[in-house]
């Protein structure tokens, strides 16, 4: 009906035709849209002149005057407020990276738990997954933060664990490795090490595509690391001296010195991230492996594969598929929320941002940074996530 | 044939589950690993439980909750406004009464448990000395005539009951709000409201604006028109991509300046434009998964049948497509109501900022376990109350299987 | 395609801010699109219909000011703090009581002739200055700083200070701390986004002291970490730390350094760019100064009005039209004394001696007895 219509040329006015409506209607919601943000970013613009504080970036450049807790860069007072924010994207990249992975390994531990055959561990998992998955996260890190990690042992009553590491309110130490004398041979020496193992390892597993009898091939590499990376130690110690000592935790005045440190802010927002994010992977993960069909486990089980075997080979990989879009998800929410650090007291990117808002009063202009770079880790996570489901799907066809 | 028919000689399956022992052995302590497990999960959940009551029983001291409790519900709200609150309360009351009636017809394990907590909660207030404890009983009272009526006369009431309960929300607002200087429903200042009212009023606000927004945001990222669906993909990716309370930051400190001089909002509205802002983006996600449910027949049908685009998408496609979604929009109304804790850091007093403020209070400091103990519990219970709710309702009614 | 799309997008964006910010330049006269948007905006502000919701009652246009607004609003929005106790304090009850909060009360008495049409907003260190730049508040009067970037760049203008303060250091007694030096590799808990945080870097730099900052959003949080045993030491305004020392457990078991960090002139902030706004909350503060100076008390006000000293006529409005020129009731000197007292009154009330707080005047007298409390004169 309508293909003859339009033949017939004159009946059609244009502003009925669909391809002009089309276009039209775009035009005017382009156009109303356009409006709508020239007003209001003019209004913004007009504002801020009125009260003196144009829009400018150039406050960057200043020198911040404040302290931060803690950085994994250089930093003090006199450095920038840009380099300020820095600080506070890398810490916001520190607590997520970790979070993710701890995250990660805890959520599918308690995921197979959930499916687990033993019934007080099956119940003792799902109360984990209900309790925390029905909380908000905020009221759990303030929780975490103020009668947990602040309620610690105070620094002179500390508790000890054979002098290796110490638990106190103002942070876990932690024995750590430091370099001395022989360290700028011996990295060589363990890079060296480590790339041969990884030979070993990739030779091994060649091996065992071809035979069809695939051998323990990670095993395989990590003995021939090990072992290398012991031998050279004592050539290392024997050129050059010792590579590494054991810096142990001590009370020096009122802090502790040397080891590895963590704050209580750090963990209070780590271990928050952390256990809360793992109670939603643990239902993802629940949910994948249930999604693998019942006959996967018993044909596996029938062709004399153990339980762990069964779940390694068979379960797990067909699982991954209906796990990592949600889990992508996940990731971004906990990337995300690590900008809750603020009620912790533990300095990311939006604590850090917030108070140079405060202190430069730049209200816009960080805030359109602080926007800027979620958006940036945003799209980062699922490019790489996406990337990565493709990659597994075309392994498993 | 003969072989097959039961005989004496044959016996039932054993049944495993009948003894205490039996049971216990295959599922607790199944091999050697599984015993170990169940031994150290055990010692645990006792420890953890022997903990909890000595520190209930013995260390907590509750007049941190108990003195406050008109703090933690309803904040600053005018306690001659308090009819209101109960008002709702009791309306609530009878829609899930008559939605019980009509839907599930038997009272149900979830149907007593619902029942049994006001007279809990009147017991408690009982004890507590408070006036207002009868109340919960009327509550008790209007759902169990809510349940009666609806069994008794489902055909004539289901129409009203489900109206009711769609225009529930925009009801609460409406009175809660109240309009006018004075008289039977002056208007409250948004600056009073406070407490959990403030925290359940931000999430319905956020979900009951942002579902037109989000339904518009969601044909638009399906529609055809590049433009359209470009801005709609910019919107939605926009604020999904960056963390609620960079959003409610930016309605705090940048929403007054873009408005033209001289037009202000107040905190509490900014907070929930920003929520609106936000919600508005998942939903439309939400609800495009609804629309992807939809076969591609009944496109189809209805062109078929010569409806234009518009028409097909109102009549055809939404009602189906919105009637999928409705599971996961509890799950989303779920979400905000977890999400609004964040205004806490704005300095508003919604649940959780009222806790902080208690908490700051020179006569309970100290008391941080009681007071996020008794928030969370509330927390809990709402979320958890509400989603196994609606998956029962789910599984009733069959909504959603699609 | 629909990248294609998002690059004509975000090129549609960009030039609508580049056009957005060529024309923010301009001379207020708004451009033709601007108008065409704005109507009813416009409409809203010239035709003086009575609006119906009191929440987005059109402000002030900038002839007006925030006067007009105010009185057409009834009340004071004043931005306040509620948890330090003797100047900003939630009660249980719902109400706010102290120092700072006094002065609010002062306010709208002068405006309204009552000291009881404010609506206080209480608000954090960091919501403070953008909640009086977007206009959300008519005055901050929250133990704000006086200095010279913030009366700049923060757009504030600050009103005579009303009590000199400066920073102080708590410590615990048992910890040995007697001096700044003694810090050295502590931790020190602090609030964000406050002078504190500042002078703490500059001094612990200029001393060469090594020191780990621990900070916070609230004060509550940071006190409550101090109290945990999270830091060594705890630093705010002195006054801040007498008063919540008081709260504390145990308040023997902690000390305050006799070392000062640094200067501290707390007082009210307005706007910039209503300087009739800002003569009224100068003269508010000053009112209270001359009242003690020339010894009018809530108590005495009635009588003082016959008293035939010109400055105290003037004062209460008997003489002059001292209250006129600042576009007030001449009687508006006379109703914040009558309604809330004279400075030593209201000091007293909230931390004088009959309050847990005992805070010696100190600096904070009047200059007849060797204060800084000095007010130009009334005429």
């Amino acid at each position: 009906m309508t293909t003859l219509k339009k033949s017939d040329h004159a009946a059609v006015p244009f502003w009925r035709d669909e391809r002009y409506l089309k276009i039209i209607i775009q035009v005017v919601v382009v156009v109303l849209v356009v409006l709508a943000a020239i007003y209001l970013v003019r209004n913004l613009l007009t504002g801020l002149e009125d009260l003196g504080i144009p829009l400018s970036f150039k406050f960057l450049g200043i020198e911040s005057q404040f302290d931060i807790g803690e950085s994994l860069i250089e930093y003090s007072r006199t450095s920038t407020y840009a380099r300020a924010l820095l600080v506070g994207i890398l810490n916001t990249i520190k607590v997520s990276f970790l979070g993710i992975v701890f995250a990660t390994i805890f959520g599918i531990i308690v995921g197979i738990a959930r499916l687990s055959k033993n019934w007080l561990i099956n119940k003792l998992a799902a109360i984990y997954v209900e309790a925390l998955r029905n909380i908000p996260l905020l009221v759990f890190l303030i929780f975490l933060s103020t009668s947990v990690f602040h309620k610690l042992p105070r620094v002179n009553e500390a508790l000890s664990a054979w002098g290796w590491a110490y638990l106190t309110n103002r942070g876990i130490y932690v024995v750590w490795p430091q370099p001395s004398a022989g360290w700028d041979v011996y990295k060589w020496f363990l890079l060296g090490s480590f790339i041969i193992g990884l030979i070993v390892a990739i030779i091994k597993y060649r091996e065992g595509v071809r035979t069809g009898r695939m051998p323990l091939y990670w095993l395989w590499g990590m003995v021939v690391f090990v072992v290398l990376a012991v031998v050279s130690w004592f050539i290392a110690l024997f050129i050059a001296g010792q590579p590494m000592y054991l810096d142990f935790p001590s009370l020096q005045g009122r802090n502790f010195k040397g080891g590895k440190s963590l704050t209580p802010e750090f963990m209070a927002i780590f271990t928050g991230l952390v256990v809360y994010t793992s109670a939603f992977i643990a239902e993802i993960v629940r949910a994948g492996i249930q999604a693998v069909s019942k006959g996967q486990r018993e044909a596996a089980t029938a062709l004399g594969l153990s339980g762990f075997q069964t779940m390694r080979l068979v379960i797990f990989p067909q699982a991954l598929r209906v796990i990592i879009p949600p889990m992508t998800s996940q990731y971004l929410n906990l990337t995300k929320n690590s900008s809750l650090a603020i009620a912790v007291g533990y300095p990311d990117l939006f604590a850090v941002g917030s108070t140079i808002i405060n202190q430069a009063g730049r209200a816009v202009e960080v805030i359109l940074i602080m926007m800027g770079v979620y958006l940036t880790f945003s799209l980062l996570t699922s490019l790489f996530m996406n990337w990565y489901n493709k990659h597994t799907r075309l392994v498993e066809r | 044939m003969t072989t097959l028919t039961p005989t004496k000689d044959v016996l039932p399956p054993p049944t495993e589950r009948s003894t205490v022992l039996g049971w216990m052995k295959k599922n607790l302590f199944g091999s050697i690993g599984d015993s170990i497990l169940t031994i150290l999960g055990g010692a645990f959940l006792v420890w953890m439980i022997y903990t909890l009551i000595v520190w209930i029983t013995t260390k907590a001291e509750w007049a941190v909750v108990t003195d406050n409790l008109q703090l933690f519900m309803k904040g600053q709200y005018p306690a001659d406004a308090d009819w209101r609150l109960w008002f709702l309360l009791f309306l609530l009351a009878v829609i899930v009464g008559l939605m019980w009636g009509i839907a599930i017809k038997r009272p149900t394990g979830a149907g007593w448990t619902l029942l049994i907590v006001p007279i809990v909660l009147a017991a408690w207030l009982f004890t507590l000395e408070r006036s207002s404890w009868w109340r919960l009983l009327v509550i008790d009272v209007l759902a169990i005539i809510g349940y009666l009526l609806g069994k008794r006369y489902p055909s004539k009431l289901s129409r009203i009951t489900y109206l009711l309960a769609l225009l529930y929300m925009p009801i609460v607002i409406l009175i809660v709000r109240g309009f006018g200087e004075d008289g039977f429903l002056f208007y409250v200042p948004t600056n009073l409201w406070g407490g959990l009212l403030l925290s359940l009023l931000l999430a319905i606000f956020a979900i009951v604006f942002s579902f037109p927004i989000g339904v518009l945001l969601a044909l638009g990222r399906q529609s055809k028109l590049p433009a359209v669906k470009g801005l709609s993909v910019l919107y939605i990716e926009l604020i999904r991509g960056v963390p609620l309370i960079t959003l409610l930051f930016m309605g705090q400190l940048m929403l007054p300046l873009f408005l033209p001089a001289g037009i202000t909002i107040d905190r509490v509205l900014r907070a929930i434009v920003a929520m609106i802002m936000f919600a508005a983006a998942y939903m439309a996600e939400n609800v495009r998964g609804g629309l992807q449910s939809i076969p591609k027949g009944q496109y189809e049908a209805a062109d078929a049948i010569g409806l234009s685009g518009w028409q097909k998408m109102v009549f055809i496609i939404l009602p189906q497509a919105l009637r999928a979604v409705i599971p996961v929009l509890v799950g989303q109304f779920i979400g905000l109501f977890k999400d609004t804790t964040l205004v806490a850091l704005l300095g508003l007093l919604d649940l959780l900022g009222i806790a902080r403020g208690v908490l700051a209070n020179p006569n309970y400091i100290g008391r941080q376990l009681e007071v996020f103990t008794f928030i969370g519990l509330i927390y809990w219970v709402f979320s958890y109350g509400m989603s196994y709710g609606s998956q029962r309702l789910e599984a009733v009614l069959g909504v959603g299987e699609r | 395609m629909s990248r294609k799309v998002l690059i004509v997008l975000l090129v549609l964006v960009i030039a609508a801010l580049a056009v957005a910010a060529c024309g923010g330049k301009q001379t207020p006269a708004p451009t033709e699109e601007a108008a065409a948007t704005q109507p009813p905006a416009a409409t809203e502000q010239t035709a003086a219909q009575p609006t119906e919701k009191p929440a987005e009652q059109p402000a002030a246009q900038e002839g007006e000011g925030t006067l007009a607004t105010v009185k057409a609003r009834g009340k004071i929005i004043c931005g306040v703090n509620q948890a330090v106790p003797g100047f900003g304090f939630l009660q249980p009850d719902g109400s706010f009581a102290g120092f700072d909060i006094d002065f609010c009360k002062a306010l709208s008495a002068a405006v309204f002739g009552s000291p009881d049409k404010v609506e206080y907003r209480p608000l954090n260190a960091k919501q403070r200055f953008t909640a009086l730049q977007s206009g959300e508040i008519d005055v901050l009067i929250r133990n704000t700083t006086w200095t010279l970037t913030r009366d700049t760049e923060l757009g504030a203008n600050f009103a005579p200070t009303t009590f000199y303060d400066g920073q102080g250091i708590m410590v615990r007694k048992d910890s040995g701390i007697k001096t700044l030096e003694d810090l050295q590799g502590a931790s020190i808990c602090v609030s964000s986004g406050t002078t504190t945080e500042l002078n703490l870097a500059d001094q612990m730099a200029a001393r060469g002291i090594e020191y780990t900052p621990v900070v916070f959003e609230t004060a509550d949080e940071t006190t409550g970490a101090y109290l945990d045993g999270r830091c060594d030491a705890y630093t705010t305004d002195k006054s801040g730390l007498v008063a919540r020392q008081s709260m504390f457990p145990n308040p023997e078991e902690h000390m305050i350094l006799d070392e000062t960090l640094s200067k501290e002139p707390l007082g009210p902030v307005v706007r910039h760019g209503d300087d009739q706004w800002f003569d009224i909350v100068k003269w508010m503060v000053f009112a209270t100064f001359q009242a003690e100076e020339s010894g009018v008390t809530s108590q005495n006000v009635d009588e003082m009005k016959n008293s035939d000293v010109p400055t105290i006529r003037k004062l209460l409005g008997v003489e002059g039209d001292m209250g006129q020129k600042l576009g007030l009731d001449n009687a508006w000197a006379y109703n914040i004394i009558k309604q809330v007292g004279n400075y030593a009154e209201i000091y007293d009330r909230n931390l004088g001696p009959d309050t847990v707080f005992n805070l010696p005047r100190g600096m904070n007298s009047s200059w007849k007895d060797g204060g800084l409390l000095y007010s130009p004169p009334f005429r």
